[in-house]
């Protein structure tokens, strides 16, 4: 565990180590304030229904430039917690919640917040690669055409840095014009990774990005997430704990909707505090 | 325990899905085998119309009831051989046969029907002749003399039939001529001095009338009317000349008659030509009913005016469907709240579908033609009230009438596809910063198109059969023109017009020679099949190549 540990690459980057575990600890106590977006959870409830309650006072603060993974078992929440970072929860008739989520700073629930704006600034990869049927050029800039862009050399170079930030360039740049449907699993996640950071968020949201994949792939994804800290801040859903473990910085245990325990990997992974994470992560529950 | 698997072991389960297999694959069968027994029908019997058979001359046996005007010979076409019920007192039954003999004018009676038994002997004469003429269908004769100005041209000269061919190539030249400056140049005109008048009327309703402007109205018109006394005197001339060439013939029943030279349109010898010139004569009547204009109550001559009108018809129609169907199933689907109220309106759209089309005709006749065609009668051409403008049955509204009726399909079939374009790519436009507009516009719509073009087909292919409404809102027997020509604005949404449903109906039940109609009902049908047909495939063609665009193996 420790050769594969995953806050050496971000050290430089990154407040030092001590800063972000003692967060960590502190949990629900106020985290010293930082320069960047992050996300604070506060007493955070989410029901579907009036009668199905999914989140129980979730509280967390998710620091910037790190990855975070979100791991429990299925139906634990973690998923839910992760679409309200950019109110992709909103498409549901019917959903109520309690508590606040802020952005930096700014409350996402506030009825005078352009939803748009804020989607514009957390990029997202869902669990199954969702290319649009256009060319795989437009699919790079999507968010770019409906923000209205129209200059071509912007446009050129984006699809440019964000085909290379998803580590893509080279295998596609000989056919940026052809549909993107044509692209492999892997290559078709990892255009959606290109997609999402074409807008230069602040925040990517990722569900699971690796679950359709094979292992080749998914050595290729985790390897860019590693390589995305750097300049966004990462939160990932996994149920693969070796991937979390491989790829976080702080992971948070989820079981039953409630945040059971959140802490730096390596702690979680080799001396967890509640009985549950342990349970759960030496595989005897889940 | 035990007996459980005895069971397991000794008793075979039957193979219980084969039964279903055959029972309904038998279903879909009779299904498969009335559709092509319906479409052998009326592709034989629309078809072998244009085919020029062999024209038989029958002998007849003394006292025959068959005899037409006491002559024992008749010749005519076969067009149906069919089995009779004899009196009570004979019993048994008899073949007869319908044979097509022409000559209206002569005997009052296109058809008549011969027992086999009063046929004494048949014959195929050579010499016998086939003629198309402008008026009482066609003659059957055999040719005597052409009574030319220049001189008389016996049967028996060597270069008669060169004569025949070239006067009648004559007189069609000649009708195409009348036809030109009649319709044509007359027809401008009259439009012409119309318009003139009414400008007069405008300017008075408005109290601009002055003398000046009245003689200057005055002015224009009696040039007008000098340009078309003019004409008149051209055509009238050419109507002499039509006139001035006899065509002498022998009846088959004895008799000579005579025709104008212009009356005659086309002949051939039935008898003589050989499979390759009845091969290309079936052809080209095949097109002259396809481009030309219906002559003697819509029962000779084309249709080109009702394919026409079918066809624009169809057309305005699906210009109008679409937009209004998409939006609203855009709203249903995408923008309004699922719940009670929505179900409610869903159920009623489909209900709607199922509302007979009287009473959408019904209700274009009020609404659209009354109402709305009233109001814009009196608002923009108050000069020509009381003749109705918009405020009379046409095209524009039968097109509408026709959209209102079809909406439900395409609002259902647009929904379908709508509810298909999956979650995965909504979620992914709407992480990606679109608005729901932009979403719906760039990633739903798109990838919704074949399912929106599957119910612009239903639609068609629904609008294009419907009669009924139609009759109600702009549909006439005979319209004198083309919703297009050339006369500006070109397009005329108020014309009424002709259509291939309506003809079918005017031509069976509406027709006064119904046995001659007959055919022209079972090719018009086929016209009518053949264009709903075209009209579908292009619509499929065209969803098949948007589909391979948008297909995805992601969503």
């Amino acid at each position: 565990m420790e050769e594969i540990h995953p806050t050496q690459d971000s050290d430089p980057m990154t407040q030092p180590s001590s800063t972000v575990s003692s967060a960590a600890d502190a949990g629900a106590s106020d985290p010293p304030a930082r320069k960047k977006d992050y996300i604070q959870v506060r007493d955070f409830c989410f029901n579907y229904t009036p009668a199905v309650r999914v989140l129980h006072h979730i509280t967390m603060d998710i620091p910037e430039n790190e990855v975070t993974a979100f791991i429990g078992p299925s139906g634990c929440g973690k998923t839910t917690l992760l679409r309200n970072f950019n109110r992709m929860n909103d498409l549901i008739d019917g959903i109520s919640h309690e508590g606040t989520i802020t952005v930096n700073g700014q409350d996402i629930f506030d009825p005078n917040l352009e939803v748009i704006s804020l989607r514009k600034r957390i990029g997202m990869v869902f669990q199954k690669s969702n290319p649009f049927p256009k060319s795989i050029y437009e699919n790079v800039i999507y968010s770019l055409r409906v923000a209205g862009q129209r200059n071509k050399e912007i446009l050129d170079e984006v699809v440019e840095e964000s085909l290379k930030g998803a580590a893509l360039w080279d295998e596609v740049k000989d056919r940026l014009h052809q549909s993107a449907l044509g692209l492999s699993g892997g290559q078709m996640q990892r255009l959606c990774i290109a997609r999402a950071i074409a807008n230069q968020p602040h925040i990517l949201l990722m569900d699971e990005p690796c679950s359709a994949l094979d292992p080749i792939a998914t050595a290729k994804v985790e390897e860019l997430i590693m390589e995305l800290k750097k300049q966004f801040t990462v939160v990932i859903v996994t149920h693969n704990m070796q991937q979390a473990a491989r790829i976080s910085d702080r992971t948070a245990y989820f079981y039953l909707g409630k945040l059971i325990e959140m802490d730096a990997t390596l702690k979680i992974f080799n001396n967890p505090v509640k009985k549950e994470t342990e349970d759960y992560i030496s595989g005897r529950l889940g | 325990m035990s007996l459980f698997s005895r069971h397991s072991h000794h008793k075979v389960e039957p193979a219980s899905g084969e039964p279903m297999v055959w029972f309904s694959g038998m279903w879909l069968g009779i299904g498969l085998l009335m559709i092509v027994t319906l479409l052998g029908v009326i592709v034989k019997n629309g078809l072998s119309i244009f085919w020029p058979s062999r024209v038989m001359q029958v002998e007849l046996v003394d006292g025959s009831a068959a005899a037409i005007q006491g002559s024992k010979t008749v010749a005519g076409e076969v067009r149906k051989i069919q089995e009779k019920r004899l009196q009570a007192e004979k019993g048994g039954t008899a073949r007869e046969k319908q044979l097509f003999v022409g000559n209206r004018d002569a005997y009052g009676f296109g058809f008549r029907y011969i027992d086999e038994a009063d046929i004494a002997s048949i014959t195929y004469p050579e010499d016998l002749i086939l003629a198309e003429r402008v008026e009482y269908g066609d003659l059957v004769g055999y040719p005597v003399a052409l009574k030319l100005p220049k001189g008389e041209v016996r049967a028996e000269a060597p270069d008669f039939l060169d004569r025949l061919s070239a006067v009648i190539a004559e007189g069609n030249a000649r009708r195409h001529e009348i036809e030109s400056i009649e319709k044509d140049q007359i027809g401008k005109i009259n439009q012409r001095m119309g318009a003139l008048r009414l400008s007069e009327r405008k300017a008075e309703l408005e109290g601009k009338l002055t003398e000046d402007l009245r003689t200057e109205i005055a002015a224009d018109l009696a040039e007008l009317q000098r340009r078309y006394e003019i004409l008149a005197g051209k055509a009238a001339a050419l109507r002499a000349e039509q006139k001035a060439g006899l065509f002498v013939y022998r009846l088959p029943t004895g008799g000579e008659r005579e025709i104008a030279i212009g009356d005659l349109m086309q002949y051939y010898h039935p008898n003589r030509i050989g499979f390759f010139e009845r091969a290309g004569h079936f052809c080209s009547e095949i097109w002259h009913f396809l481009t030309r204009e219906p002559r003697e109550a819509n029962t000779e001559g084309g249709v080109f005016p009702a394919i026409f009108g079918t066809f624009v018809m169809t057309l305005l129609m699906s210009i109008a469907v679409v937009p209004f169907g998409v939006i609203a199933a855009i709203y249903l689907r995408e923008y309004s709240k699922q719940g009670p109220v929505v179900r409610a309106v869903r159920i009623a759209v489909n209900n709607l579908a199922g509302v007979p089309s009287i009473v959408f005709g019904v209700f274009g006749l009020g609404f659209f033609v009354y109402f709305l065609g009233g109001s814009i009668d009196s608002l923009f051409f108050p000069e020509r009230l009381p003749t109705p403008t918009y405020g009379t049955g046409g095209i524009l509204w039968a097109s509408l009438t026709l959209a209102l009726m079809t909406v439900p399909v395409v609002i259902v079939s647009t929904e379908e596809a709508l509810a298909a374009v999956s979650r995965g790519a909504r979620e992914a436009s709407l992480a990606a910063g679109a608005s729901k507009w932009q979403t719906i516009q760039r990633i739903v719509l798109p990838a919704s198109v074949p399912g929106i073009i599957t119910g612009l087909v239903l639609a068609m292919a629904r609008g294009a059969g419907e009669v009924a409404p139609l009759m109600l809102v702009g549909v006439v027997k005979l319209a004198p023109t083309l919703p297009l020509d050339t006369v500006a604005p070109f397009i005329h949404l108020e014309r009424k017009f002709m259509h291939l449903g309506f003809h079918i109906y005017d031509l069976g039940f509406q027709s006064p020679d119904s046995e001659a109609a007959k055919p022209m009902v079972f090719a018009t049908t086929l016209l009518l099949i053949g264009l709903v047909v075209t009209l579908n495939a292009a619509a499929i063609l065209l969803r098949e190549k948007l589909r391979r665009k948008y297909a995805s193996s992601a969503f």
